[in-house]
């Protein structure tokens, strides 16, 4: 599944949901697994209103010199997305030859909850064109893990399998950004997104 | 030693090893995290001041008294500083001072997008402006230099953009510097009239010397590239030029106010064409053509929102196109979250149909469908004294249709003010306080109502319904939110009440108790009928099954926290505990 070399320097990598799925988190230990690698990486992120239940969007960049912390649309390699709507909310970001992994899941905002609007039912399909999609159901093996929550290092673990980032890096990265007590099962986590890779 | 640091911990690193021995803030997106940060190191006297004038005020305390100290805002807390700001620009420093402002373009959460460069000039005040965690934690130590050396008070300002990204960013050690001592001198810290006279002449002479430092300031700097394109820059838009000019000779300031003129000369004479890249308004851009130094700025960047890599870039494209916006999908704006203690009041608002004064912080959310309970929100405390004004222009009968709506800590912040004027000048105010013991919106910092202080640990807890009692009001209740009878027929009284009348809803929020056990709805009793939908609860949604003719409501149980707002509204008896409670 690996991705041939590019030309250009610098890795993107968006990582997008609704608040309160873990995104910041999983950007944080992206960010620190690749400094660990040597790398310059930036990365960027929004806090307070933006985060209550609303859509989310962080921005990793690394590789040889990181200027802006921004991605540019049309340029992320990667977009590793909670939730459907999201992954088509911010699509335009993706370049050409980039790839989305997708949790396989929908939460409704609340303008479908009030019936106000409608969750797209063709949304696999738009996603689909907008570039190479891997629909992936982390959720569903986050919640067999025991714990809904994990589901932000599932995902990492699938996102593993695309970059050329040593794994010893990705455990080391999890260990300091989780509680203590959580380690194992992040790390164990972690593992079982590697294997939905394929 | 390289370390990954967002802006805000890289300002609190700086802070330390600057030798920094007082901090003081309130809480507001994107600063936030500077104090919490702060808090970390224990040579540092931190504390969460009830507002932003007050922090400024404590700051300006220790200064006097020979102490570096810091203060931390967002962009509009400076307006609730600026009085002490402008004058602490005439009084000058003993310890280093330096005063954080993090402003917020493209407003992902304020409400505006006002540009705080201008307070620099407008108080004479240098400012400082980092493009990245390493220049933030640098700029913040060279700020307490500055100030030092120049008896100022040095405005360090900061974009959302510089808080909120991590890069790699080196550690220094913590220089132990040694606090003054305090020397009277009320020419200098006394403002009366004839001092302040004497200091007018001093700051200006001052801004001179400042600005001859800026053109020998080693952060000033000209990297040269083609000289076709001279770039001059500042701030995040910085690495923003840098990615889509790479090739141009750029001058990059740090030092910004006052900007270095000689240099700029120097650097517009080496270049065929200049353009300023800068976020927010035309700061650089009007004092540089103030200079008869031809450039092109605003008339192509544009000035309303973020400044991003795409909005440049398309700014000098051939063609018009703006940047490609992704396919039609529903918005997802930010909700009230599953069990919030504001929904109860909220819906009982939207039922009784009241004009509602809001304010700034979690609740102004409920604005939004289905609740729809807000109808202005103009800054912190201004719930209290806009009711008090409508009042007066429609008399005390709409005063009985009007109530303001404010949280806890914007409550302390400067929601008392306006309630001691209310209730000397005889209005008739209804004052909602939504008591969720933090300030959530930032993340939960503690407030007076708390009883905690920065560091968790314990201090004098201060009630709103003393504070009210204290101020002459009467009519003071404390109300459950979550019980809709309690509350509806509190707001009937408090209404009815001729006076000030003050309803204290007191729950804590929920992301800061244990949930309880979730509700289901049973397919057998729910009739579709959407009662339940009126509260906008996140965690409740209406399905459409094939095999019934009526829609059905579902709760999402791993949403779900138990609070019980939605059991009240079903007139079938439909939802109920999915297991009891563990204790």
């Amino acid at each position: 599944m690996a991705k041939s070399a590019k030309k250009k320097a610098n890795t993107n990598v968006i990582i997008c949901g609704v608040g309160g799925q873990g995104i910041i988190l999983a950007s944080d230990v992206l960010c620190y697994g690749t400094s660990l690698a040597g790398f310059d990486v930036k990365k960027s992120e929004v806090h307070g209103m933006a985060q209550r239940g609303g859509s989310v969007i962080t921005h990793v960049r690394f590789g040889d010199k990181v200027y802006s912390p921004l991605i540019a649309q049309g340029t992320a390699d990667y977009i590793l997305a909670f939730e459907k709507v999201e992954a088509m909310r911010y699509a335009h970001y993706l370049e050409k030859n980039g790839e989305m992994i997708v949790d396989n899941r929908e939460i409704p905002p609340m303008s479908v909850l009030v019936g106000e609007a409608e969750y797209p039912a063709d949304i696999d399909r738009r996603l689909t064109r907008m570039g190479k999609t891997y629909f992936i159901d982390a959720t569903s093996v986050a919640a067999d893990l025991g714990n809904i929550r994990v589901v932000n290092i599932v995902l990492l673990g699938v996102l593993s399998r695309f970059l050329r980032l040593k794994e010893k890096y990705w455990r080391d990265a999890i260990r300091k950004n989780v509680k203590e007590q959580f380690v194992d099962l992040n790390i164990q986590a972690f593992g079982r997104g590697r294997e939905l890779a394929g | 030693m390289k370390s990954l640091l967002s802006g805000n911990e890289a300002v609190a690193r700086g802070a330390w090893e600057a030798g920094c021995r007082v901090a003081t803030a309130y809480p507001g997106t994107p600063s936030t995290e500077i104090l919490e940060n702060i808090i970390k190191y224990p040579e540092i006297d931190a504390e969460w001041s009830v507002n932003e004038k007050v922090a400024l005020e404590v700051a300006a305390g220790a200064s006097f008294a020979g102490a570096r100290a810091l203060v931390a805002m967002k962009h509009v807390g400076l307006n609730v500083a600026a009085d002490p700001f402008f004058t602490m620009g005439y009084s000058g420093v003993t310890g280093g001072l330096v005063i954080v402002s993090a402003d917020d373009p493209g407003m992902w959460s304020s409400q505006n997008e006002q540009d705080n460069r201008h307070y620099g000039r407008h108080a004479k005040v240098p400012i400082l402006e980092p493009s990245d965690s390493n220049e933030a934690r640098i700029f913040t130590k060279l700020a307490f230099d500055i100030s030092e050396k120049f008896d100022t008070p040095v405005l360090l300002r900061l974009t959302t953009r510089i808080c909120h990204s991590t890069c790699l960013t080196e550690l220094g050690e913590r220089k132990d510097i040694e606090v003054k001592g305090y020397v009277k001198d009320i020419k200098k810290r006394l403002v009366l009239p004839a001092h302040a006279r004497a200091l007018h002449l001093v700051v200006e002479e001052r801004l001179k010397k400042i600005a001859a430092h800026s053109e020998v300031f080693r952060y000033n700097r000209i990297a040269w590239g083609k000289k076709t394109l001279g770039i001059i820059t500042s701030g995040v838009a910085y690495q923003y030029a840098k990615e889509v000019f790479p090739d141009a000779s750029v001058l990059k300031l740090s030092l910004t106010h006052p900007i270095p003129e000689r240099m700029i000369r120097r650097f517009a004479k080496q270049v065929r064409k200049i353009v300023i890249v800068e976020e927010g308004d035309p700061v650089m851009e009007t004092e540089i053509k103030a200079m008869g130094i031809k450039v092109t700025g605003k008339d192509k960047i544009p000035l309303c929102g973020e400044l991003t890599p795409d909005v440049l870039k398309s700014s000098f494209s051939k063609k018009t196109k703006a940047p490609a916006k992704s396919s039609k999908v529903p918005p997802r704006p930010p909700v009230l979250c599953p069990g919030c203690p504001h929904r109860g009041v909220f819906y009982v608002v939207n039922k009784l149909k009241l004009v509602v004064t809001g304010d700034i912080g979690c609740y102004t959310l409920g604005a939004l469908p289905p609740l729809s309970a807000m109808d202005t929100c103009v800054c912190m405390g201004a719930s209290v004294t806009n009711a008090q004004g409508m009042e007066k222009a429609l008399g005390k009968e709409f005063s009985k249709r009007l109530v303001a709506v404010l949280g806890d800590s914007t409550f302390f912040h400067s929601g008392i003010t306006g309630l001691v004027n209310a209730v000397y000048n005889k209005g008739n105010l209804n004052l909602l306080i939504l008591d969720n013991f933090t300030t959530a919106m930032t993340g939960h910092q503690p407030h007076p109502g708390t009883g905690r202080l920065a560091r968790g640990e314990r201090g004098r807890r201060i009630a709103p319904e003393d504070i009210a009692r204290g101020c002459g009001v009467e009519m003071v209740k404390v109300v459950n939110p979550n019980d809709l009878a309690a509350t509806e027929s509190a707001f009937e009284q408090a209404l009815e009440y001729d006076g000030v009348a003050v309803l204290v809803f007191r729950r804590p929020c929920a992301l800061l108790v244990k949930p309880r056990p979730p509700y289901r709805i049973d397919p057998e009793s729910c009739n579709g009928c959407r009662l339940c939908l009126r509260i906008g609860c996140p965690a409740i949604s209406l399905v459409f099954p094939k095999e019934r003719e009526k829609p059905l409501a579902v709760v999402d149980e791993a949403l779900c926290v138990g609070c019980g707002l939605c059991v009240q509204l079903c007139q079938r008896n439909a939802i109920f505990l999915s297991r009891k409670s563990d204790g």
